[in-house]
């Protein structure tokens, strides 16, 4: 039987390798992408990241592999239905905001209406600033417009907001927000995890190049760390306690990994813990790389 | 069309805009015409070069004279059914003298020409009677603004074109391009006619503002001049795309511009005539594309030549164009 419109991915990756002579920069990745969600692809610098996806993006040949879009191999016309913002371009200089998205706009045969890129990317401020004098924010904002030139059912976004400020990485976020709220499809790269969990609905942890975690954010946390980790002075633990939730000793305290944190504190309390001192935190993405390779992101 | 015609606009309002450029590329030129007519007013050159019919003379004839031993003077010899008074009249010799017919030959327009009559024949006495080249006199600055326009199209079209291709490669500008349907024709088209309208818009604002100053002399064809120069034009963007087609390195491009640049500006005769120099010489400025635009543009102006004269520099010039572009378009890479 074949497959509903809905079930099929947009994007579809299956055994990927690349390697730049003895590097081996992808090592047979394979993954899915549904329609309308945005999916994160995670890792350390080097991991591999940027090279997938501009093999998806057919910048680059893959060695050995398939790429599906919308279950079909891709082709030539890929082109048309994608938009990507690189983690580092340059743009034709001496050009406005206004003018370089014409430019773009013009290189596809079905536009996007240049003021709806405008509005949705807020660039209303510096429409007719030479696209050399803008900030990092409203450069990546201009960037993504580039990006949504041709109205794309599928974005690529690697790294979107390297070297931006808090401030212009929530406004960027807001964009995002935006735009999968028109049911586009989007591929994010980031070594924030802030950003994947606030963005991402799918996630890939890549590390040398393989894929080593995939799933949801929340789920991948829950099954790697529980719900939480609740923390309490060692003294507060009476001798001999004993309880049904994982504890580690980590100094001079200790900590419960609980997946129900109602359940374990009633448990705790019940077995004469002390919870004056105690702290209740959730462990984000960036503990769980660091508990998947032994390292920390950069 | 669209797409092309995008590109094409945006380079242009690049370069326009790019006011230390565009600035360089009209005021250098200019300057180094003005420079030029001011320090050769008459003619130039740094080396006596004559040319000789028959001879030379028995050792101790009448016809030997001291002259022909004098040192630091080059004697050229040709054969006696092409007496070369077009090159005494273009400044590419300074004196003529047939043993022949013991005559000599002088342009009365060239300083050197009248410097070396003063030793041929001091006082005015020599066993040698006089003649002078016929026609108006040419000065030096009508003989060298076909190479200064030449050494602008070689130069605004390699970097034009070759320099920013690379630039675009190594900054990214060129992977964002491949990103979209614009495919390498499209883009590379947009390329050679932007600097092509460029250089052309460069080549005839030098020449025409020069020329209100200078009066240059044109003899033949504007049409056959502007067909010489366009085509010039043309071969020197394609021989710019064949060596930005893969490089990721200005500095690698800078050194391989000059590797081009410099032998083309010594070799091809664009301030000082060949006449004379080693054939190795002679024989290696035939492979450099100016070389044929500045035998032409030198002929329509100067002489006024014709098609069928200058035809074999434009086949020349259109075959080298052909070439160029069919490597380029071989060995182009977005990356």
């Amino acid at each position: 039987m074949a497959d509903s419109p809905a079930s099929v991915p947009i994007l579809e990756v299956r055994d990927l390798h690349k390697a730049y002579g003895k590097v081996k920069a992808v090592e047979g990745i394979s993954f899915s992408v549904r329609e309308g969600s945005c999916f994160g692809i995670l890792g350390p610098n080097g991991a591999g990241k940027t090279t997938a996806i501009e093999v998806i993006e057919t910048i680059h040949e893959p060695d050995s592999g398939t790429i599906l879009y919308r279950g079909e191999p891709v082709a030539h016309s890929f082109k048309e239905n994608i938009g990507i913002q690189f983690q580092d371009t340059s743009l034709q200089e001496f050009l406005t905001v206004r003018e370089t998205l014409e430019l773009f706009s013009k290189l596809y045969p079905d536009p996007r209406p240049i003021d709806e890129i405008i509005a949705s990317c807020s660039l209303e401020e510096f429409i007719d600033r030479d696209n050399r004098k803008l900030s990092g924010g409203q450069r990546q904002r201009m960037l993504l417009g580039i990006a949504l030139a041709n109205d794309p059912d599928l974005l690529f976004l690697d790294e979107p907001t390297t070297g931006l400020d808090p401030h212009a990485r929530r406004n960027f976020w807001r964009l995002v927000d935006g735009i999968k709220a028109q049911g586009k499809t989007v591929i994010l790269t980031t070594h924030y995890m802030d950003e994947a969990e606030y963005l991402c609905d799918d996630i890939i942890v890549m590390d040398h190049g393989r894929i080593i975690e995939s799933g949801r954010p929340r789920e991948l946390l829950l099954k790697h760390f529980g719900e939480a980790v609740i923390r309490v002075p060692k003294t507060a633990v009476p001798a001999g306690a004993a309880f049904s939730c994982p504890a580690e000793a980590e100094d001079g305290f200790v900590a419960f990994t609980c997946a129900d944190t109602d359940a374990s504190l009633r448990e705790l309390l019940a077995g004469g813990v002390d919870l004056s001192g105690i702290s209740v935190e959730r462990r984000n993405l960036d503990d769980l790389f660091l508990k998947l390779t032994g390292s920390g992101l950069d | 069309m669209k797409k092309f015609w995008a590109v094409f606009v945006a380079r242009n309002l690049e370069f326009f805009r790019d006011r230390s450029t565009l600035i360089f590329n009209l005021a250098f030129p200019v300057i180094l015409i003005l420079g030029f007519a001011y320090a050769f007013p008459g003619a130039g050159g740094t080396t006596f070069k004559i040319g000789t019919i028959g001879g030379p003379p028995a050792a101790g004839s009448a016809a030997d004279v001291a002259f022909l031993h004098y040192k630091y003077l080059q004697f050229v010899s040709y054969d006696a059914s092409e007496i070369p008074l077009d090159r005494l009249a273009h400044h590419q010799l300074d004196m003529v003298i047939d043993f022949t017919r013991n005559e000599y030959y002088v342009n009365e327009a060239s300083a050197n020409g009248y410097v070396l009559e003063r030793m041929l024949a001091p006082g005015g006495g020599t066993v040698f009677s006089k003649k002078t080249v016929s026609g108006a006199p040419i000065r030096y600055v009508d003989w060298v603004v076909p190479g200064i326009i030449g050494i602008n199209i070689m130069f605004g079209s390699l970097s034009g074109v070759g320099f920013v291709i690379v630039r675009y490669r190594r900054n990214g500008v060129l992977k964002r391009f491949k990103a979209t349907p614009l495919s390498a024709f499209e883009f590379v088209s947009a390329q050679v006619l932007s600097r092509f309208f460029i250089v052309a818009f460069l080549s005839v604002a030098i020449f025409a503002g020069t020329d209100l100053v200078l009066h240059f002399r044109m003899a033949g064809s504007w049409a056959l001049l502007v067909l010489v120069n366009a085509l010039a034009v043309l071969c020197m963007i394609a021989l710019g795309l064949v060596f930005s087609s893969r490089i990721r390195s200005e500095e690698v491009a800078g050194g391989i511009m000059n590797l081009i640049t410099w032998p083309m500006m010594i070799l091809s005769g664009v301030f000082f005539s060949l006449e004379g120099t080693p054939r190795a010489m002679q024989i290696a400025s035939r492979a450099f594309p100016i070389t044929y635009y500045i035998e032409a543009s030198r002929a329509v102006m100067l002489d006024g030549a014709g098609f069928a004269r200058i035809a074999g520099d434009i086949g020349v010039l259109a075959a080298m164009t052909l070439v160029f572009l069919a490597a380029a378009a071989a060995l182009f890479k977005w990356e």
